[in-house]
């Protein structure tokens, strides 16, 4: 039993975070948002790194590591708000490596990895998947559908439609689709979905965690009354709470990109525990970000919005909290072990 | 990261599991003293088997167990809805206490009849007017020879009426700081000095005492840790109460929960999308009690201290408690308030969970301040 990362896993993680403080500021998150593009050269060195390839077998290209290191990467891209199609890609790349016949994984899964052809996945609903990231962008799109389904289209087959969502730092667009177009993925969808739910909570962790850091800055700093206003409890309890709901999120988080590696049957009910516990989270941090903050909290200017933001989309892809607590019950009820 | 027992903790944890399936917990009977006198006689049957107290070193005649067998041990206890030891507060911080701080006399002393259940503790620290604020305590020794004598009053002293002997902080230097002038006694209860009162709770039970000391004689041999140092002492005790208690909480609230499960499924419930959603919830927040449980225990094994997870455990148990409860409430209806009821006693003691071992909100203010560095006001 050891909770913990090992030392290589500790590194990529210390060196996530030195490398997007520099490339991913604020000042750049902002500015690539109001650009409406993201910063081409923060992607190159992504690639350059061999980041989108770090789940993907060394076979495809890949630096074959497991789940857990894409889930830090994820969380540190979180902590980041980072504008890039990493996310996208990494989740089609899952659902593609665990659900795909051998010839779809060698067709796809070496650009996935070098991050030259990119993929996505969207959630199909009355014939449309309406928010889909990097759609507009992908060379390939993994579209589910409400049984469990899932099929891969390339852009020529169907419609894509950019969207503009409140977190303009990312690009989003709608995918129109015939239920016959592109072909199937036959294999194991849910764990891909499984698999891309944890890295998606991974992210919102790191949003959170963001949030907080910065909330507790500024409570320290800000006075009031002569007071640094953290020393007021209504204050500083609300920043407690905040490191609460970001410690169980990221406790489960773990947990899930864990199991995915070494208990896979502990997978299904770690990733919707995951996601539900981190999309909870991270919404609720980022709103109580804002709080503490005061009416500077509510401004363009303060850059806490990019996280909420990020926070309230993130949360919402793949099924939000709710949908994972019924998969859960479900489960639960089935007598799956949660452990 | 490896979220698995190791060969040695699976070794250790069948060997439990076997001696629990050999020693079939008996049935809770009706009655606080009877209940008393079940959980003393499980205690002893623990003792006989060498599992009365695993995390003690073996020259104590604990089993050297770590942190994670402490954590598997609880678990176990818990899964097999045995009873705590009768002397709980014994084991899990007069012991520890001792053998921090006591000498060479009173290790030799006190601690092997803590383990046999020969002599129950009870810890006299709270009092009326010193709740979250400890080191506001008013309660005098004031030295007569080579005796004290200690007058005052403490509350919330569960067990008192069994026990043998009480860890109480008294001031014995009125003039020093209030942190400063404190001083940890062992306190013989059988003595004229010293009258409890039980306290009736919202329960209708007297899990707890009031504790009137008057005029009542410690020996000085029986100070521990030195006169003055007191509230280091007490610190010591108060790191340790439920360490390892929070393993074994966190399975007995995951038992419930399977229960409710299991209940609101048999009567179609978990169609009803609230329910379902109350449920799913519940089963997050066990789960992550559990995880967040085992990252402490890592980090305490790592860095020698616990990480910020060991602060949140607590918080997130009491909260996950009292939500199972009124969950359990909403989703049976009535008849679990009917005194016959199991839920209908949980619901009523679980309002004290926020409360005791530390407030919601002091450990609220311990997160903010040791852990985020926020300022003191």
């Amino acid at each position: 039993m050891n909770f913990d990362f090992t030392e290589d896993q500790h590194t990529i993680k210390r060196t996530a975070r030195e490398l997007l403080a520099k490339r991913s500021s604020f000042e750049r998150v902002r500015a690539a948002a109001e650009g409406g593009a993201y910063d081409e050269t923060l992607w190159v060195e992504l690639c350059e790194l061999g980041w989108p390839g770090i789940a993907i077998s060394e076979d495809f290209g890949g630096l074959g590591l497991g789940l857990v290191e894409l889930v830090i990467l994820a969380e540190e891209l979180g902590y980041a708000v980072a504008g890039s199609p990493f996310l996208s890609n990494a989740l089609g790349g899952l659902l593609i490596d665990q659900a795909g016949s051998d010839e779809q994984r060698a067709r796809w899964l070496p650009g996935i990895a070098d991050g030259t052809v990119r993929a996505t996945v969207g959630v199909v609903k009355d014939g449309a998947a309406p928010v889909v990231p990097d759609a507009a962008s992908a060379a390939v799109i993994v579209l589910l559908d409400a049984e469990g389904g899932a099929r891969l289209v390339e852009p020529a087959a169907v419609t894509v439609e950019p969207v503009s969502s409140i977190d303009i730092g990312r690009r989003f667009a709608r995918v129109t689709a015939a239920e016959d177009a592109g072909e199937p993925l036959a294999g194991d969808v849910a764990a891909g979905t499984d698999r891309a739910e944890a890295v998606l909570a991974a992210e919102l962790v790191g949003v959170a965690q963001r949030a907080m850091e910065l909330s507790v800055a500024y409570a320290k700093d800000r006075k009031q009354f002569d007071t640094p206003i953290g020393a007021y409890q209504a204050v500083s309890h609300l920043c407690a709470q905040m490191l609460f709901d970001t410690e169980g999120a990221r406790s489960a988080t773990y947990f899930a990109a864990w199991s995915a590696d070494a208990a896979p049957e502990q997978l299904p009910v770690a990733a919707a525990m995951a996601k539900a516990a981190a999309a909870d989270a991270s919404r609720a941090v980022t709103a109580s970000a804002i709080q503490v903050h005061g009416g500077i909290g509510f401004t363009w200017e303060a850059d806490l919005h990019w996280l909420y933001k990020r926070a309230q989309v993130d949360a919402s892809l793949l099924g939000g909290a709710r949908a994972h607590r019924a998969r859960v019950a479900r489960l639960a009820a089935a007598g799956v072990p949660a452990a | 990261m490896d979220l698995t027992f190791s060969e040695s903790e699976l070794a250790f944890r069948d060997e439990f599991r076997s001696w629990l399936q050999a020693n079939e917990v008996p049935p809770a009977p009706e009655g606080e003293d009877e209940q008393y006198r079940h959980r003393r006689d499980w205690q002893r049957r623990l003792y006989d088997g060498g599992w009365a107290a695993v995390h003690w070193p073996r020259e104590y005649g604990g089993r050297d167990a770590t942190l994670v067998e402490a954590a598997i041990f609880y678990e176990e206890m818990a899964r097999a809805r045995a009873p705590f030891p009768a002397n709980v507060l014994g084991l899990l911080l007069a012991g520890p206490t001792i053998m921090t701080w006591g000498t060479e006399e009173q290790k030799s002393r006190y601690l092997l009849p803590i383990m046999s259940a020969e002599e129950i503790w009870c810890q006299g620290f709270s009092e009326p007017e010193a709740g979250s604020d400890l080191a506001a305590l008013k309660t005098r020794a004031v030295k007569d020879g080579d005796e004290w004598v200690v007058t005052g009053q403490k509350v919330w002293t569960s067990g008192a009426q069994y026990s043998k002997w009480c860890m109480l902080v008294a001031r014995t230097d009125q003039d020093a700081p209030k942190h400063k002038g404190l001083t940890y006694f062992i306190l013989d209860m059988e003595q004229p000095g010293v009258e409890v009162v039980p306290l009736r709770q919202i329960t209708g039970e007297s899990e707890f005492n009031e504790l009137f000391i008057s005029e009542a004689r410690i020996p000085d041999a029986n100070v521990l840790g030195g006169v003055g140092n007191g509230w280091k002492v007490a610190l010591t005790t108060l790191m340790n109460e439920r360490a390892g208690l929070a393993f074994g909480l966190q399975v007995a609230l995951k038992v419930r929960l399977d229960e409710l499960t299991e209940t609101a499924a048999a009567r179609g419930l978990l169609d009803d999308p609230v329910v379902a959603d109350k449920l799913g919830d519940l089963h997050v927040k066990c789960e992550i009690l559990r995880l967040t449980a085992y990252r402490g225990l890592t980090a305490t094994m790592k860095y020698g201290q616990p990480g910020p997870e060991g602060s949140l455990t607590k918080l997130m148990w009491s909260s996950t408690n009292q939500q199972l409860m009124q969950t359990a409430v909403d989703v049976l209806g009535p008849e679990a308030l009917l005194t016959d009821s199991p839920w209908s006693f949980d619901l009523l003691r679980s309002r004290g969970n926020t409360i005791e071992g530390g407030t919601t909100e002091i450990l609220k203010n311990i997160v903010a301040e040791r852990v985020l560095g926020l300022p003191r006001k």
